[in-house]
């Protein structure tokens, strides 16, 4: 099967833009990504567009009547915080099937402040707070205490996850965040579930981002490949079951189902991962993932933190465009925002905070359900 | 004014069952094939795949404090803090819940503390002729703690 390439990608910053529509943003990513590729509409075969938040409405054809309505098939495709990862998946399936040799992926979503969701109900009964807590941070900090159990991780481990990534987002002028914040600030903020404070929850913002995906014959024709980014491995799960799921989501099995799957499609493992963008939709996922996608051993992602491993400057750099913590989570588009971190770092393009020499690079995202998908992405 | 009728009373989860003399209880499913305990039946076991081979089980109501958080901030309208804690109960399955009777303070809390299911009676707003069945956890330390809500031993 034919390797498939990224030869387009950018995305809008991430913010909070009530006045806009969906199809406004998604259009203006995808007009983006088609100039980084010096392509246009006409040039697409397909369009796989993203969108959780109006997931019956067409969003990838309303985008299309924003930008070009050209026929071609698009396809809208809706799997919680895998979302834009799965139309960027499905835009690869469909290269490497022979169907198509450009395709666009859109990652879109507007959404609102505060908490994300509404209560659970059980017979038309709301349950929340009745038979505990269901919210995602209650989810995670859940999780992470898990973690504590198992391995004695500490509320200061986890609330440098985020420490970390604000400071990283300083230098993302993309990101919904550019400000530091100190340890005690993120320990000291307004506690939402222990262990997770405020400052330890990713930021519902709106935004989009896009890709132009291509076959190796198209990109050589075409001339594209100076810039193109190789796709090693694109892989998608869902939840396999533990007896844990029953009470609360699980997304550790359903993430290391996806890293296995990943790094064997890739031929690499984790030692060979340059960077990584990683699901921290809240401080202690990002240590879980750590573990998740083998870039230590279990119980190990504390002392990972502590010594400044992830950090930009470190050995393995995680989340250096702010992560969701810090740059926001649109869910929508954030699958493919990470793609574009990843590959605006392969491409040498990142400034102030470029990881040097970056090879390879590995994006994830895993959404409740469970859906959970990683890209291995390799410089030509 | 409405005159009192009786109250509804509706169990919060379908694993929650009353038996004849009114004392409720935990029923779950176990799989046949593989032996895992579920708490709601479904068409097939997710574990094995195997189809209709869930038969219903008593479940244990005494287990082990797994995981929690303590909830201060939750949806509009949630009174908080409280402790959400996740139960492996002995024998088998994983709860949620409430757990009461202990400080929602890390520094109270042990994981694999021996807990207890209770089940109390309570009400929301807005459904006034609904009596709601839902279980806590209690802390289970030395001696049984006070039953609440008709539940025995």
């Amino acid at each position: 099967m034919p390797d498939v390439y990224v030869v387009g990608t950018d995305m809008i910053r991430f913010g909070r833009y009530p006045e806009r529509t969906v199809d406004d943003m998604g259009a203006e990513a995808a007009l983006l990504a088609l100039a980084d590729a010096r392509l246009g509409i006409r040039d697409m075969q397909a369009v796989y567009c993203g969108n959780l938040g109006q997931a019956n409405a067409a969003v990838g054809q309303r985008i299309m009547k924003q930008i070009g309505q050209t026929g071609v098939p698009v396809v809208n495709t809706a799997n919680a915080c895998a979302t834009g990862a799965t139309a960027f998946r499905e835009g690869w399936i469909a290269i490497k099937a022979g169907l198509y040799d450009l395709v666009l992926c859109v990652g879109v979503e507007q959404m609102g402040k505060g908490m994300l969701g509404s209560p659970k109900s059980y017979a038309g009964i709301p349950v929340e707070g009745l038979l505990g807590s269901a919210t995602m941070p209650a989810s995670f900090a859940t999780l992470g205490m898990e973690h504590v159990r198992n391995y004695g991780t500490t509320f200061e481990q986890f609330a440098k996850v985020s420490v970390k990534n604000h400071h990283h987002s300083t230098l993302n002028g993309k990101a919904m965040y550019q400000f530091e914040t100190p340890l005690e600030d993120v320990m000291n903020a307004e506690m939402i579930a222990y262990p997770l404070t405020k400052l330890m929850c990713s930021v519902n913002v709106d935004g989009a981002a896009a890709a132009v995906l291509c076959s190796e014959t198209k990109a050589r024709e075409l001339g594209l490949m100076s810039r193109a980014v190789r796709i090693r491995a694109s892989v998608l799960t869902s939840d396999p079951y533990t007896p844990q799921n029953l009470a609360n989501q699980d997304f550790n099995a359903v993430t290391r189902l996806a890293a296995h799957g990943a790094y064997e499609m890739a031929g690499v493992g984790p030692g060979d991962i340059d960077l990584i963008e990683l699901h921290d939709c809240f401080a202690t996922a990002e240590l879980l993932h750590y573990e998740n996608l083998g870039i230590c051993n279990d119980g190990e992602a504390g002392r990972l933190i502590d010594t400044g491993y992830t950090a930009l400057g470190g050995e393995l750099p995680v989340n250096v465009s702010g992560g969701l913590l810090s740059k926001g989570h649109p869910l929508g588009a954030t699958g493919i925002a990470n793609i574009y971190e990843v590959t605006t770092h392969l491409r040498d393009e990142a400034g102030a905070r470029q990881v040097p020499g970056a090879r390879l690079g590995l994006t994830h995202v895993v959404g409740a359900g469970a859906a959970c998908a990683i890209h291995i992405l390799e410089k030509v | 004014m409405s005159t009192p009728t009786a109250r509804v009373l509706q169990p919060l989860g379908s694993f929650i069952k009353v038996d004849s003399a009114g004392n409720p209880f935990l029923e779950g499913v176990q799989c046949a094939t593989c032996g895992e305990v579920l708490l709601e039946s479904r068409r097939g076991c997710p574990k094995c795949a195997a189809i209709g081979t869930l038969e219903p089980v008593r479940l244990s109501e005494t287990g082990k404090l797994f995981s929690y958080t303590i909830v201060h901030r939750s949806f509009p309208g949630i009174e908080t803090p409280f402790i959400s804690a996740i139960v492996e109960l002995d024998g088998g399955g994983f709860l949620r819940g409430n757990l009461i009777g202990v400080e929602p303070n890390p520094a109270a809390l042990r994981f694999d503390m021996p807990v207890r299911v209770q089940f109390d009676h309570t009400q929301v707003t807005g459904k006034p002729d609904l009596e709601l069945l839902r279980y806590v956890f209690v802390p289970l330390v030395g001696r049984r703690p006070m039953n609440v809500g008709g539940n025995h031993a």
